[in-house]
């Protein structure tokens, strides 16, 4: 017994990647894999009723009748309440070629020139099996010439556009949005800056204000998250009285959530530490998940995993219905 | 078409007051699907229920509660959760102004633009001044009962707050060792620098589409015209190589291209 729990709960630690598969620059392929650099650093709160006890989300028809997964389906609504089209997940994921999962760094640019209103999530490459070699190249080489790669992919039914970052032999991706994601100032109404007057001692005005409050670094404690701390001085209040603290039931409990993190660490020391230049950059192979693996995984580790593919209906999910889920879902890449 | 204001503020540091008003500069592109119930193809109905009887529990009745590593649940009233809301205060205070490198890309989250609310001559001013000044103003404010910290700056000419992630957001690397090997093959290192200069040019996000997006577009109309889409098909990869190998042929295949 308890060498069954250890081994779940090593389990439970392994980071899994978002997506795996290939950056391509010119004809050398380094497979990889992507993980999250962001987390939500609000402490996150779970819906309970009045007693405590932890609410799942569950889907019902127009009578209340309780819904399953199969009897759920996509439709995009059309204009005017003409009705829906329906469209099966196995259609959006055919939508996406092998290609399209590829990163193909086929331009590299001036990472300042990026405006950071483009800026959206980062993450981090682990080299692939046999890719450290090819890897290290490219972050070398980028890192010298001081230069981004810029490329498109697709993960999880929507496509990418991505800059590699090569940082300290350490390769990110920052997701960048698509221009027509941007308004142009055009588009929110503002008014065209020439027409406007400026009167020149206000200009001046405030210039002296900008360098009268001007610093060199950014102060670090201005990005303290105080919203989470005041939450968390409330919960701490309201434990040390044991005021409205009730024991959470075995089958509603979870796993503390800084596990995934640890591990992250742990899978890019791996990587980055394994010689294997014996074995050189390997062939294309198909991108994928170790289906069997998520077999052997606890029921609060495949949860958190739902959570980060942002699978339906999880909250209500058997371990076995996450599993069959989680397949579904890695097998768009 | 103008776009409504989603808030209105006052930009404020030393004796400076510049109203504002604040507009979403993201347009969320994304074809947003419902779920609907495959029998009637009408929208499911969501909520929340408990776990053990699957008895519906209705908004009213639910409360937020926290989950502690002791696998305690402290629930939180609403009134308790009210008062821990920032005041709702019209001030956009930057606090400092710095130069652009001093903020890092990765903390860069939300933009939104700001555009004159009242007389646009403080506005006008505002924006030339930051143009000469070639800094960022870090600025906090809180909106919508959320407080925020947010770069001050020019984007095409115009003022546009972004908000900036908190610290604890993005995941630090300090840990991590640099990846060791191997010394890399000179040779190697000078093909892979000269594949970057072929393949260098300035970043256009014009030059750039969510063809994904289009493809999704294109199988909802050909469904409501009737028609069977296709699948596009996979473009084969040229088959891997060894990297010395793989290095001179991109430089010879980039070459061509630019010939």
């Amino acid at each position: 017994m308890p060498e069954a729990a250890g081994r779940e709960e090593a389990d439970a630690r392994r980071a899994r990647p978002l997506w795996s598969g290939n950056v391509a620059f010119g004809l050398v392929t380094l497979p990889v894999e992507l993980f999250p650099a962001n987390r939500t650093a609000r402490v996150s709160l779970r819906m309970v009723d009045e007693a405590g006890a932890p609410l799942s989300r569950r889907y019902f028809d127009a009578d209340g009748k309780a819904l399953e997964d199969d009897d759920i389906v996509r439709g995009f609504a059309l204009a005017d309440g003409e009705g829906f089209v329906l469209v099966e997940d196995e259609e959006l994921e055919a939508l996406a070629p092998e290609r399209s999962r590829e990163i193909d760094l086929s331009r590299f640019v001036d990472l300042d020139e990026i405006d950071p209103a483009y800026f959206d999530r980062g993450y981090f490459l682990a080299p692939d099996r046999g890719a450290l070699k090819a890897y290290r190249l490219l972050a070398r080489t980028m890192e010298e010439t001081g230069r981004a790669g810029i490329a498109t992919f697709v993960m999880r039914d929507k496509e990418y556009l991505v800059a590699i970052i090569a940082d300290d032999g350490i390769l990110r991706a920052q997701t960048l949005r698509f221009h027509d994601e941007l308004r142009t100032p055009d588009d929110v109404g503002l008014p065209d800056l020439e027409t406007l007057d400026a009167g020149d001692e206000e200009v001046a005005a405030i210039e002296r204000a900008i360098v009268a409050a001007a610093a060199e670094e950014l102060d670090e404690s201005l990005l303290r998250d105080r919203a989470s701390a005041r939450l968390l001085a409330l919960v701490q209040e309201k434990l040390g009285a044991r005021d409205d603290v009730v024991k959470l039931s075995p089958e509603a409990a979870e796993a503390p959530g800084a596990a995934a993190e640890v591990d992250l660490m742990q899978v890019l020391k791996e990587r980055l530490a394994r010689d294997d230049e014996a074995t050189g950059p390997s062939d294309a192979s198909a991108p994928g998940t170790d289906r069997h693996d998520l077999q052997v995984m606890t029921k609060a580790a495949l949860y958190r995993r739902a959570q980060e593919l942002e699978v339906p209906g999880r909250s209500s999910m058997t371990k076995e219905e996450l599993v069959a889920a989680l397949e579904r879902t890695s097998e768009g890449g | 078409m103008a776009a409504r204001a989603m808030w209105k503020g006052i930009v404020t540091f030393g004796d400076v007051r510049v109203p504002v008003k604040l507009y979403a500069a993201i347009e969320d592109r994304t074809l947003r699907f419902r779920l609907l119930d495959r029998a009637t193809k009408t929208p499911v109905v969501q909520s929340l229920v408990q776990s053990d009887t699957d008895s519906v529990v209705p908004y009213e009745a639910t409360r937020r509660g926290f989950v502690t590593d002791e696998q305690e649940v402290v629930v939180l009233d609403p009134d308790e959760l009210a008062s821990l809301e920032p005041d709702g205060s019209r001030t956009i205070e930057v606090v400092r102004f710095v130069p652009p490198e001093a903020i890092d890309h990765r903390l860069y989250d939300r933009p939104y633009y700001l555009g004159p609310d009242g007389g646009a001559g403080p506005y006008a001013a505002l924006a030339r001044a930051l143009a000469r000044s070639e800094r960022e103003g870090v600025a906090r404010w809180a909106m919508r009962k959320k407080e925020y910290v947010g770069a001050l700056r020019l984007h095409r000419g115009y003022p546009m707050l972004v908000t900036l992630r908190h610290a604890e957001e993005v995941v630090s690397l300090e840990r991590v060792e640099r990846p060791k090997g191997k010394p890399l093959d000179d040779a190697q290192l000078a093909m892979a620098r000269q594949l970057v200069g072929m393949l260098e040019a300035p970043f256009e996000p014009t030059s750039y589409r969510d063809e994904y997006r289009g493809r999704v577009a294109e199988l909802i109309e050909a469904k409501v015209r009737g028609q069977t889409p296709t699948a596009p098909k996979p473009r084969p990869r040229p088959k891997a190589r060894d990297l010395d190998g793989a290095l001179r042929a991109s430089l010879r295949s980039a070459g061509d291209h630019r010939a």
